[in-house]
């Protein structure tokens, strides 16, 4: 079992696209998100390489910053 | 026969010079800017059809108020509420201090210092006009085209240059659309890549208090540092107290909407109805424009290299991408920060720290302006 890393929201925001799911393995800055704030879209990248574990977003959703969106496990 | 003539000698198309048609035509591209390339649309395009209406001739929509029933609409428009008094620029900025959040400059208050660095662009473009042959009061309202404030650029020309008004106005509001053109090239000229990948702790919360306290400080201790500044910063402040007060979100909601966006009616559509033919057509419009740009130019890498400098001396670092956000096209300015910070780190989010030099631009040049007023009214 591998290290648990949470992905956190950096600021509040839109969930505008979720690109992952649970059990995807994704690489460090692979896009998992896009969160829309002040009117523009950004991403929201894999801070480490691994599978993903769990997934709280869906599109349409305001979240808080220091939101845990994501957790992803290392290999 | 001789009635038709008289009839015919009274149409506009008659009158009309070649000097109306480019003018028309320049109003028409910036309506076409606004729609098709979504350019500052709530500014450029009242500011288009203002344009075109103002220079069909003998339509008298800009006639000053005069003798019973002689007056045009806009022309009263521009005259109560602009040229003889400053009315509308003041209500903006009511308008957009109820929409702005202070939060990123309350919790990094070094922003401020780097919201100032970039109004250098306002200073440079000063003396650039003053080299170019304007004249002092002139070339303060040029100048303040670098602080990249419509309002605040309007309220200074109006009172010390109006004969450019609305020229120093359309070239701010045009520079504000161009900012993501102009700035990311010098943005990446004077960073590395080292430094744009630094990355940013997230800011600390912001309480209630501080909020209510930061405008109602800010306003006093600014005002009596620099009163002619009044206008613009006691009315910004009022706004933002509305809106953080939390108590009266009616007011704040008319500030927001409905004051915000009939203000911007009359004011984009007095702008383009002053710039008929014989108001722009000069060589000074082109040297004004060229000063303008220079000034965006200058104040990003202003705002870029003392970021910089404050870094020698910072043991958390700044991401200096937040400094070109100095200028205060808000919150574009902030958005491209963002954008290149992420594009050299995909973690960093850059944008809520970018806002805290975004809006103390907002202050610095308003400041600027009651400067410049108190020394050359």
């Amino acid at each position: 079992m591998g290290k648990e890393t949470p992905v956190t929201a950096p600021i509040v925001g839109k969930v505008v696209k979720v690109l992952t799911k649970e059990g995807d393995r994704v690489s460090e800055n692979d896009e998992i998100a896009t969160i829309e704030a002040m009117k523009m879209e950004m991403p929201i990248v894999a801070p480490v390489s691994g599978i993903v574990k769990q997934v709280n977003i869906q599109p349409g959703q305001v979240i808080q910053a220091d939101t845990v969106i994501a957790l992803i496990e290392q290999e | 026969m001789e009635l038709l003539v008289k009839v015919l000698k009274n149409t506009g198309l008659y009158h009309l010079t070649w000097q109306n048609g480019v003018m028309i035509a320049v109003g028409g591209l910036f309506i076409w800017l606004a729609i098709r390339k979504k350019m500052e649309p709530y500014e450029l395009l009242p500011i288009g059809i203002g344009i075109i209406l103002g220079n069909l001739p003998l339509a008298r929509l800009m006639n000053p108020p005069g003798d019973i029933q002689q007056s045009g609409i806009l022309g009263v428009i521009f005259h109560y509420t602009l040229y003889y008094h400053n009315l509308l620029p003041p209500l903006i900025f009511l308008c957009l201090g109820a929409m702005t959040d202070f939060g990123p400059l309350i919790a990094n208050p070094k922003t401020l210092l780097l919201g100032a660095a970039a109004q250098m662009g306002i200073y440079a473009a000063f003396w650039g006009a003053i080299l170019l042959g304007f004249d002092i009061r002139e070339a303060a309202s040029i100048g303040i085209i670098g602080g990249a404030d419509g309002p605040t650029t309007i309220y200074t020309s109006a009172q010390l240059a109006p004969h450019i008004l609305g020229i120093t106005a359309v070239c701010a509001y045009t520079y504000m659309a161009l900012v993501p053109f102009i700035q990311p090239p010098i943005m990446r000229a004077l960073t590395t890549l080292k430094e744009r990948q630094i990355v940013m702790r997230q800011l600390r919360p912001v309480s209630k208090t501080e909020r209510i306290v930061f405008p109602v400080f800010a306003a006093t201790v600014i005002i009596l540092l620099v009163p002619l500044s009044a206008p613009l910063i006691g009315m910004f402040m009022v706004g933002n107290l509305l809106r953080e007060s939390g108590v009266v979100p009616r007011l704040a909601d008319v500030a927001q909407n409905a004051l915000m966006n009939a203000v911007t009616i009359f004011l984009m559509l007095a702008i383009g109805a002053w710039m008929s033919a014989e108001n722009v057509f000069h060589i000074r419009t082109l040297k004004i424009m060229g000063l303008g740009f220079a000034a965006f130019a200058v104040g990003t890498a202003g705002g870029l290299l003392f970021a910089k400098f404050l870094n020698l001396f910072l043991k958390e670092k700044i991401n200096p991408l937040i400094g070109s956000a100095g200028v205060s096209a808000v919150p574009m300015a902030a958005r491209i920060s963002q954008h290149l910070g992420q594009q050299a780190n995909p973690k960093n989010f850059l944008l809520m720290h970018a806002m805290g030099p975004n809006v103390a631009g907002v202050i610095g040049s308003a400041v600027a302006a009651g400067i410049f007023l108190s020394i050359l009214r």
